[in-house]
């Protein structure tokens, strides 16, 4: 009797893992194909938003296949699930480099596990394309770094908000998620606030849990902080989960974008999907790319990427377009490198030139950055961005940041210096 | 012809006007004819030329697509005295007026119907090619304000209302004349004191005004006392006079300590309402946990399954009833009661049966069934958030002397005090809660009376996990429904019941209310950080003094 209920519970988990087995493309072994490697939690914390990024690199793969390979050769993905946990994603990267032996890496989205990988790049001498928004202070031989640099983001939504149509905000709130990237992008923005004449008790900076979900006394502290009869705005690097109780919250509060806007740097078209946007209408976002963006391009890519996923809602974001950035960079330095050596690959994608799907020319900078624009849009009542205000050209991303001690005399070179953190001022790497 | 509305837009009239005079000799035939052809042009342009052409000259910066070239149409629809030009506004809000291809502008009302903004008639088709006017905040406060002083005597009293709101949130100075003349015959109490308090701002903070009236002013807004009135006690400009400042400050100070002394009572409710989520989602597990003694590290997914059959209902009402929108939270209740219960029961039946008396394995098993379960749902419904809707009489929030209070959270306690009313009332009065208490209390005994001890065991484990799935409901309302969402309640899930004493449902919510109150007054101080690792170290302190919790059963029961 037992037995038979064993062989049962053992056949019904077996069926699970089996329903679970068609997300992993098969790893066929065909011996000439070209490897890359998708590095993006598929379980966990951050599943939410790296399963996405996951799915539009097996379509661009599919894409360039269709195109006829690359160097006569078909590509392949490899797919593995670092699961949202740090240390994991070291033990798959070293996998996909010494294992399958692919030619470059996408992935990573959090600061931590990025952090984490570094050292098997670097010990393995491999490539690695990072699409995610982060605090800067960085460059590294084997990354690519396509998501934006703080001031590619976050200053020129502060600068916005200071201006006549961003409401000329005179007060601040800084919320953010306790970590690395809130805990320098908000150091940052605070120098650079008192560099622009904004007083101290002005600034209030706040800092919560991981999935905070109990958003009751922040809120109520952020309107008391707004009634000091100055304009305030809230600027937020909240990630993750914790933004839908937090805009749920807000909405409930009844603190609308006239009175008290949010701008939000880690908050897209996919964070939203999980929000009823009614209440929310007019609080900001800063990327560098929306999904609204009215472009040839873009249409091309949302029509593509619906139908590579088989659902005509499915939204595109900021991070995706990171990737099919860097993907096209890196299949243009492929070519022109005539061969998938890191090293060989490394030196060629320095200038490398690709239009990004906002209706500018990207280019890859010799800090490893890339030129980008950048966009503040308001929420819409359809969970969707209205551009309200953009650069006029594309901004070069700023590896360090000329606004913390430390950090302004340091720069990024890896054409002419060979260096990722040159002290001008010393004259030396390091 | 009200020239005054019209601005320079056709300036050949207007030159030509001076020009024109009764020549007396042969030009008396050309002149004539000139004089009737603007006679002519003019007649029509006298009934409706003042409205057309602001609407007109309006239209052709709508066009624009730019910023600050809406803000100047704006204001000209404001200025243009037709009788649609609030409709055009709050069209405008709404994201709901449209420039055509050709150029006219066109608005929609609630319905859809298409309506010609410079008449203000409807259109028999919509016109091709519409493109929606942009917004932003900066062009949203200045609708709402011309909205404001346009629907200030508006027969609607709630438009009534929220022009009054809204000219108190501009303080805008050219609303002043139309505010006095509103409240003049306000006949609604309520309007009147808001209308009132826009005045007593506008006065306050408007340049030019005399020192005694701002001392009214101040007054007014000091009585109100609330922190809406803080931002234009902090705005009396620098021209005012010493005492005016004085009185301000003094005003300011005493709000301030009117809010400090309200900021105790709002902390305490905030951990009420902090303590329901948390009894909510600790009474499933008091009865799986604290009652059968199995440490069930499925509980939260139990809950997040609860908060996904609420989605999948309001799914189907908004796709085939949507009339019935705010009814689908009462009819997850029992669905996801239902669902979640017999997922409890097959769990409970297939693996927990199996390891009764062994912890550990209990503790490994139910953790494996919890990652199965979510990868389970994020295979079928993805792994972004999904969006389950606020029911209209859970969304807004109300003033309860100086507390903003937001109905979400008052029918959470509600429903978590009901929740808890009711499982006590299922364990103290019916024969299966007899049967319940029976078996935990000594499983032999209870199988020699005849009782089925297996039977129960699913049942009680079911009606645990049933209890968890109406916690999801509830924390649909303020949380992520997404497959991590069960994650972060287990562990506050576990610290409840081991501290409000395991196998005791009054200790659980003795616990949960008294956790998240002491969060709550904690987090002001010690920042949300801090304050939960403060929150674990005393737990963790008070379980070393008192192992069995606050209320540890007693008899022998318990020992074995």
């Amino acid at each position: 009797m037992t037995l038979t209920r064993r062989s049962l519970l053992a056949s019904s988990a077996l069926a699970i893992a089996a329903s679970a087995l068609p997300m992993m493309p098969a790893l066929a072994q065909s011996g000439d194909t070209i490897k890359i490697g998708i590095l993006h939690s598929l379980s966990g914390t951050m599943a939410i938003s790296e399963t996405t990024l996951k799915d539009v690199m097996l379509m661009l793969i599919e894409e360039q296949n269709k195109k006829g390979g690359l160097l006569g050769k078909k590509l392949e993905a490899v797919v593995v699930d670092p699961a949202s946990n740090w240390p994991l994603f070291a033990e798959k990267a070293r996998e996909l480099i010494t294992q399958h032996k692919v030619a470059a890496t996408f992935g990573c989205w959090t600061s931590v596990s990025r952090k984490s990988v570094l050292p098997v790049f670097k010990e393995l001498n491999n490539i690695l394309f990072y699409p995610v928004q982060y605090e800067g202070e960085e460059s590294e031989r084997n990354v690519f770094y396509t998501g934006a640099a703080p001031n590619q983001q976050a200053i020129p939504a502060v600068d916005y908000l200071m201006s006549k149509d961003g409401g000329e905000v005179k007060r601040w709130v800084l919320a953010g998620t306790d970590y690395v990237y809130p805990r320098t992008t908000n150091k940052i923005l605070e120098a650079y606030l008192i560099s622009k004449g904004v007083a101290k008790e002005d600034i209030m900076i706040n800092y919560t849990p991981f999935g905070h979900s109990d958003w009751q006394t922040i809120v109520a502290d952020i309107k008391k902080f707004g009634s000091a009869g100055k304009k305030t705005a809230v600027v937020s690097t909240i990630n993750g989960d914790a933004n839908v109780p937090f805009y749920k919250e807000l909405s409930n509060a009844g603190i609308k974008a006239t009175d008290i806007p949010v701008v939000a740097f880690s908050v897209g078209e996919e964070e939203l999907a999980g929000v009823d946007t009614k209440n929310l209408v007019g609080h900001l976002a800063a990327w560098n790319y929306f999904q609204s963006v009215k472009n040839p391009a873009n249409e091309a890519f949302i029509k593509q990427w619906q139908a590579f996923t088989k659902n005509p809602k499915r939204v595109t974001n900021d991070p995706m377009e990171a990737h099919v950035i860097g993907f096209n960079m890196w299949v243009k330095a492929v070519e022109k490198a005539k061969t998938t050596d890191p090293d060989k690959v490394i030196d060629a994608i320095v200038g490398i030139e690709v239009p990004n799907l906002t209706g500018g020319v990207s280019k890859m900078l010799p800090n490893h950055h890339i030129t980008k624009p950048v966009l503040i849009g308001e929420i819409r009542a359809d969970g969707q961005f209205d551009t309200v205000w953009q650069t006029k050209d594309l901004v070069p991303g700023d590896a360090w940041t000329d606004y913390l001690e430390g950090s302004k005399d340091l720069e990024a070179d890896w054409v002419n210096l060979k260096c990722g953190n040159y002290n001008t001022k010393l004259k030396k790497c390091g | 012809m009200g020239a005054g509305n019209v601005p320079g837009r056709h300036p050949e009239r207007e030159i030509d006007m001076p020009t024109f005079r009764f020549p007396s000799d042969r030009g008396a035939l050309v002149a004539a004819a000139r004089l009737l052809l603007i006679l002519s042009l003019l007649l029509p342009l006298g009934l409706t030329g003042a409205r057309a052409g602001a609407l007109d000259d309006a239209a052709a910066l709508f066009a624009a697509d730019s910023f600050s070239d809406t803000a100047k149409a704006i204001d000209l629809v404001a200025g243009a005295d037709a009788p649609h030009a609030d409709a055009i506004l709050e069209a405008l809000a709404d994201r709901r007026l449209f420039v055509s291809a050709d150029k006219k502008l066109v608005f929609k009302d609630k319905a859809g119907a298409a309506i010609d903004a410079l008449t203000g008639k409807k259109l028999a088709a919509e016109p091709a090619g519409l493109a929606s006017v942009r917004i932003n905040n900066r062009l949203r406060s200045a609708i709402n304000n011309a909205v404001g002083q346009m629907t200030l005597q508006s027969p609607d009293a709630a438009k009534r209302h929220a022009a009054a709101l809204a000219v108190y949130k501009s303080r805008d100075a050219a609303s002043e004349d139309g505010l006095r003349a509103a409240s003049r015959v306000e006949k609604d109490a309520g309007i009147k004191t808001v209308q009132q308090l826009a005045l007593a701002a506008i006065i306050a903070t408007a340049p030019g005004k005399p020192d005694i009236d701002r001392l009214t002013a101040i007054e007014v807004l000091k009585d109100q006392g609330d922190r809406d009135a803080l931002t234009p006690l902090n705005l009396v400009p620098a021209e005012a006079g010493q005492g005016v400042k004085d009185a301000a400050k003094a005003a300011v100070a005493e709000i301030n300590n009117r809010l400090a002394l309200w900021s105790g009572v709002q902390n305490a409710w905030y951990g009420v309402s902090l303590g329901s989520v948390l009894l909510l989602a600790a009474i499933g597990l008091a009865i799986t946990f604290g009652v059968m003694g199995i440490i069930n590290m499925a509980h939260g997914e139990m809950v997040m399954i609860g908060a996904y059959v609420t989605f999948v209902i309001q799914e189907v009402i908004r796709q085939n009833y949507p009339g019935l929108f705010d009814y689908s939270l009462a009819l997850a209740i029992p669905a996801s009661f239902v669902v979640a219960g017999v997922i409890g029961i097959a769990i409970e039946r297939l693996v927990i049966r199996h390891l009764y008396g062994r912890p550990l394995e209990t503790l490994l098993a139910t953790w494996g069934i919890s990652l199965i379960l979510q990868q389970a749902v994020r295979t079928i419904f993805g792994p972004t958030n999904r969006e389950v809707g606020a029911p209209s009489f859970m969304s807004g929030s109300f003033k309860l002397g100086l507390l903003d209070i937001t109905y979400g959270r008052v029918w959470i306690v509600v429903f978590a005090l009901a929740v808890f009313l009711a499982v006590l009332a299922l364990l103290r009065f019916t024969p299966m809660g007899l049967q319940m208490r029976a078996v935990t209390q000594n499983r032999r005994m209870a199988a020699s009376m005849g009782i089925r001890t297996a039977r129960i065991d699913a049942l009680t484990f079911g009606l645990g996990s049933g209890i968890a799935g109406l916690a999801g409901v509830a924390l649909s309302q303020i949380d992520n429904v997404s497959p991590n969402l069960g994650q972060s309640y287990i562990i506050d899930s576990f610290m409840v019941v081991v501290f409000g004493g395991v196998g005791n449902l009054w200790g659980t919510l003795v616990a949960a209310l008294s956790l998240g109150i002491a969060n709550k007054f904690l987090e002001p101080f010690a920042g949300a950080v801090l304050g939960k690792i403060a929150l674990l170290v005393f737990i963790i302190l008070f379980i070393q003094k008192r192992p069995r919790g606050l209320f540890a059963l007693k008899g022998r029961a318990i020992e074995s």
